[in-house]
């Protein structure tokens, strides 16, 4: 054991890097797809729909992410499902993302005022037609900011994926650490890296938000 | 001539709050009948409960031949027979002119993308605003807004068209416009309820005139009833209600 940090640790932190970018996209695409439906179910007519829908985002905005991964990999395990870590942290963030996304995208939706659904239901566009139509390119615009914001939580919610033996950023810099035993070197690179990762996405939601603000002023 | 809006006794409340107290009209095809009254008359929420904006308690409510008082109405077929136009224009800010107005004939009436423009440049034409076709909504006019929402109210070819006060969110200097454009419509033989603050155009341009006040029809009659009221209410109202 011991030794200098090498160019091969650094290599291997950058694949775990990669991994965690991979899982980042994985997570938030499916989070993204999940949160479409919580948004359509929380802004629904169906009373049931709304009602399934705020208990699901209550439930797991009140849990924390770590206990989510818990159940899903060792408690699906126990019960004969056995995911590999990458699925399961995957699935994991799928859940966290899909309710903050959903109550972040509800909020959006909301944002439009209700007028625009009148004119709509004026014309006699149906429900989808004008959300399709009229409402969602009016929610984009303002959910773009909140949305690449919410990317940069996701990003660093992948290290706790490092618990369940996914080698990712975190669990690679772990694993250099416990060969090296230079906690202070091999952490703060891991820390620069993931700094690299999520300051240009940080940087693009405020330029985002400023562009839209701009934007709402101009057509006041 | 047969009534294509029938209202007989529409009662509707807002929570505790009754906003219609018995209200009953019928309006002619190619009539155009004017709405006046203070705010809080019930004017507005008549006028919504015609194309089931707003949904009534009690009594019979038909439209073109729809029964709206029946849950199961139609409420597409019959927004296809309803054209409204309200006072916050409600364009679509995110679409052009075209866009607003062949929106709807595309997606409800199923009408071809290469007919769209040919039908957006024919309604504007009605409102005086062909020019206009690319530019959005915030490089309007108030005004100009405004005779859009009409020109796509139009685009659908409505039976009947409802206007919800369009000109009071406007400056003076551009309420002429758009009621100009109402004046040509009704002159075109179009059946308009026009719920307005502006006596001047109530009294040239409709066929007959409801006063509500506290939830009812109040009084009722010919544009000059305007210089002749009957109750104390309609001549407090034009001297001094508006």
């Amino acid at each position: 054991m011991g030794g200098s940090f090498t160019v091969n640790h650094l290599i291997y932190l950058l694949q775990g890097m990669m991994w965690t970018v991979v899982l980042s996209a994985l997570a938030f695409a499916l989070g993204g797809v999940a949160g479409f439906g919580v948004m359509l179910m929380r802004t629904a007519r169906t009373r049931l729909l709304r009602q399934i829908s705020f208990v699901y985002v209550q439930l797991i905005q009140g849990t924390p992410l770590l206990i989510v991964l818990f159940v899903v990999y060792f408690g699906l395990g126990v019960v004969g499902i056995e995911l590999p870590p990458l699925l399961a942290a995957g699935v994991s963030l799928m859940v966290y993302s899909s309710a903050f996304l959903g109550e972040i995208w509800r909020g959006c939706v909301e944002a439009v005022p209700r007028t625009q659904w009148e004119a709509s239901e004026c014309l006699a566009l149906t429900r989808w037609q004008t959300l399709v139509d009229v409402i969602l390119p009016q929610a984009a615009r303002i959910a773009t900011p909140p949305t690449v914001g919410f990317l940069v939580q996701v990003m660093k919610s992948t290290s706790l994926a490092s618990v369940v033996g996914f080698v990712e950023l975190t669990r690679a810099a772990q694993v250099v650490n416990n060969s090296l035993f230079t906690p202070f070197l091999v952490f703060g690179i891991a820390g620069v890296l993931y700094f690299a990762l999520c300051y240009p996405l940080s940087r693009w939601s405020r330029s985002l938000e400023r562009k839209l603000n701009v934007g709402r002023r101009q057509a006041a | 001539m047969s009534a294509v809006v029938k209202l007989h006794d529409i009662h509707k409340s807002f929570g505790s709050v009754e906003v219609l107290k018995g209200v009953s009209f019928e309006i002619a095809k190619g009539e155009v009948v004017a709405i006046i009254g203070r705010s809080g008359s019930g004017k507005s929420t008549a006028l919504r409960c015609i194309n089931r904006l707003e949904t009534i308690q009690s009594g019979t409510l038909e439209v073109c031949g729809h029964r709206i008082d029946n849950e199961a109405v139609d409420l597409r077929a019959l927004r296809q027979d309803v054209g409204m136009v309200f006072q916050s224009y409600n364009l679509f800010p995110h679409l052009t002119v075209e866009e607003n107005i062949t929106l709807a004939p595309r997606r409800v009436k199923k009408l071809a993308n290469r007919d769209a423009r040919a039908l957006a440049l024919e309604s504007l034409q009605r409102v005086g605003l062909a020019e206009k076709i690319d530019a959005y909504p915030e490089q309007l006019s108030g005004g100009q807004q405004q005779r859009v929402a009409i020109a796509r109210s139009l685009a659908m070819q409505p039976k009947v068209m409802l206007f919800d006060e369009v000109t009071s969110a406007l400056d003076p200097q551009l309420t002429g416009e758009v009621l100009r454009v109402m004046e040509t419509l009704a002159r075109g033989g179009m059946t308009m309820v026009v719920v307005t603050h502006e006596m001047a155009f109530a009294r040239r341009v409709a066929n007959r005139v409801i006063f509500m006040h506290q939830g009812k029809v109040w009084e009722t009659g010919p544009g000059d009833m305007l210089a002749d009221p009957k109750t104390p209410e309609l001549r407090d109202f034009i001297s001094n209600g508006l």
